[in-house]
């Protein structure tokens, strides 16, 4: 019973193996602090949070809003449960020290916060999940600011550090650790997509009464991919946590969740490829390469006008709003980049021009 | 007796707050109702109004000041439908509610800009700033005034939806938006008309809310925003005196937690209350019940 492993499989798995080799000889040949890099890294993170979104959004069909939340409790698992315990002294200093004076290697602690806030979406899916389209979207964002309203809470403070940061855990500093953590995540959440559940949750996105009548238990099945995907985006946030160094509840503001819609939306709903690329085009553009648009510039002594400090996001977003009024499918609508579709789309196009050259004679 | 005299000020405030949701949460629930819509750009077009009144104030007069807020915070909601929701009113439901949510993050980047990142003070308006006394509890004539004034305003909007034509359309579109269309409504000034009336009680809403906070900041509308809309799910989508209701509600009990000195959970307070009510009573209060159909 073994599968015959198609040669597209080995085309991906070829590239995704470049890429990497890519990225290890590019930090070892430029400077690893320039921006690049710190694209790279957030792109990946976000990646991985965004096709995890994705999972939920475009192939199950529930329109969920709490992806910050789910990234809060596993960027604070990951936190609280690796900070050295020789550390701890310092960073809660206003609780003691904290109750936990034990830390776990990285890899099972980041595990730990995927499962950490997969128990949670359990939790709260049992009620929240039997809600329809966007009553669904507005309880899923108010469970993810209690849950951010939880963590500040000073009576945890043993456990959170109140308010206060969560700090000196174990970071990662070159780009291929959150590559080597976000490609296995993702490649997981693929093949969960090419199983039966994912054709049984693309059914439910499709028609949910017809999927019922085929016999898809909607409920068992929507919870599956909600705590599935809050795994991953646990995942998400420890990474992010380990990328910032810094941990606080604050900044897992409702707005976080509307930029990795926005991301999935950009690159197409219900396409994993999309995401991807979507997030590294999203981080590149607003931390990178709209940069200019910050600076006040000269061109001789006439000032351009409109550039200073914040113009920058002004842009970024009118972008946005064009895509999603103008280009509603995105970069690449529910389809999936592999190099074999691009072969196909190239031979298409040269036998067009063939075709067409002929006609002219 | 002595729960309330102990309670006193933060029941005024509660009530005070409450009547400012009111203001907001109609907005939210008369485009649901029409619409079938989560405006997330409403709260910021309620900073948005917040704003204008700052920047109004230190070119021209108060008298001038507040009529130009008005009109200029209605032009805002009319423009954010007529440029982001009627391109797509045959998209699904979803890329509607997601170019909203990209209004929103427009708004707030663009109010950014234009603040440079600081917070503004809001102008004091004489006299709703005034500070009295009610029995034993001092605080501002704003917290007198706003529910008066929204119970006027909410008084004379029923009195529009009940009474005149274009509030008759309103109640068809929202009833079935298909047939009233075949009917011969006219569906887009129906729309329009509502996000004015919303834009305009939130513009109203906004000058009694910020007289209570010293400064405006970009993200300032998220959150009344967000509790004003859990005040219409409570209430039950759609329906205005549901919304009222769920309005103060909201905002008297948040108070009373903060004066309880749980201030972190007021806010969660009102998302619990939400998913209580989702999860017990999906319709809300008053709303109507929706079969789905195959």
């Amino acid at each position: 019973m073994t599968k015959k492993i198609s040669t597209s499989t080995i085309v991906s798995a070829a590239l995704v193996i470049l890429l990497f080799v890519l990225v290890f000889v590019l930090e070892k040949v430029t400077n690893p602090y320039s921006m690049l890099f710190v694209v790279l890294k957030k792109g990946a993170i976000y990646a991985l949070v965004a096709v995890s979104m994705n999972l939920l959004n475009g192939f199950t069909g529930l329109f969920s809003l709490g992806q910050a939340g789910f990234m809060l409790i596993g960027a604070y698992t990951y936190a609280i449960f690796t900070i050295p315990a020789d550390q701890r002294m310092s960073v809660y200093q206003y609780f003691d020290g904290g109750i936990i004076d034990f830390s776990i290697p990285v890899i099972p602690a980041l595990i730990l916060a995927g499962i950490a806030a997969a128990f949670f979406a359990f939790l709260i899916g049992l009620p929240v999940l039997r809600l329809k389209s966007d009553y669904l979207a507005i309880a899923t964002l108010g469970f993810a600011e209690i849950i951010r309203a939880f963590f500040q809470w000073d009576a945890l403070g043993p456990v959170t550090n109140g308010s206060n940061l969560l700090k000196k855990f174990p970071t990662f500093d070159s780009t291929l650790f959150p590559f080597a953590v976000v490609g296995i995540c993702i490649a997981l959440i693929v093949m969960l997509i090419n199983s039966s559940y994912g054709r049984a949750f693309k059914a439910i996105r499709d028609d949910e009464i017809a999927a019922e009548a085929m016999g898809i238990n909607l409920f068992r099945h929507k919870q599956m991919s909600f705590v599935i995907s809050s795994f991953f985006a646990g995942v998400g946030g420890a990474l992010l946590a380990m990328y910032q160094t810094t941990v606080q509840a604050m900044a897992f503001k409702s707005a976080m969740t509307y930029e990795i819609l926005l991301i999935v939306v950009i690159g197409g709903i219900g396409s994993v490829t999309g995401s991807v690329i979507a997030s590294f085009l999203f981080i590149a553009c607003s931390e990178w390469w709209l940069r200019f648009l910050d600076t006040e510039t000269f061109i001789g002594a006439w000032q351009v006008p409109l550039l200073r400090s914040g113009f920058r996001k002004v842009v970024f977003a009118v972008i946005i709003m064009a895509v999603v009024l103008f280009y509603r499918q995105g970069i690449m609508g529910n389809r999936e980049f592999s190099p074999q579709a691009l072969i196909n789309k190239w031979k298409k196009l040269t036998s067009k021009r063939k075709k067409t050259s002929k006609e002219g004679r | 007796m002595d729960f309330i005299n102990n309670n006193l000020p933060y029941l005024l405030a509660g009530i005070s707050v409450g009547g400012q949701y009111a203001l907001i949460a109609i907005g939210y629930t008369m485009v649901y109702g029409i619409l079938r819509l989560i405006n997330f750009a409403h709260g910021d077009v309620f900073m948005a109004a917040g704003l204008i009144m700052i920047y109004a104030v230190t070119a021209m007069p108060l008298y001038l000041a507040i009529p130009l807020t008005l009109i200029a915070t209605v032009l805002i909601g009319f423009l954010i439908e007529r440029v982001a929701y009627k391109p797509l009113r045959s998209a699904p439901r979803m890329s509607v509610m997601i170019s909203a949510i990209g209004v929103s993050y427009l708004l707030q980047n663009l109010a950014l800009y234009v603040t440079g990142g600081l917070s503004k003070m809001y102008p004091t308006i004489p006299w709703i700033s005034d500070t009295i006394t009610i029995g034993g509890a001092t605080t501002k004539m704003v917290t007198v005034i706003t529910p008066i004034l929204t119970i006027i305003l909410i008084v004379a909007l029923v009195t529009f939806i009940q009474k005149t034509k274009i509030g008759m359309a309103m109640r068809a579109v929202s009833k079935d938006f298909e047939t009233s269309q075949l009917m011969g409504i006219k569906i887009n000034s129906v729309i329009s008309a509502t996000f004015i009336i919303g834009s305009f009680l939130a513009a109203v809403g906004s000058m009694l809310y910020f007289t209570n906070y010293a400064a405006v900041i970009p993200t300032s509308g998220a959150m009344p925003g967000l509790k004003a809309f859990v005040a219409a799910v409570f209430g039950g989508i759609g329906s205005i005196p549901g919304a009222v209701i769920g309005a103060f509600l909201i905002g008297i009990c948040e108070n009373i937690i903060k004066g309880m000195g749980l201030t972190t959970f007021s806010d969660a307070f009102t998302f619990v209350l939400l998913i209580i009510i989702l999860v017990f009573k999906p319709t809300g209060l008053f709303g109507e019940k929706a079969n789905e159909k195959v």
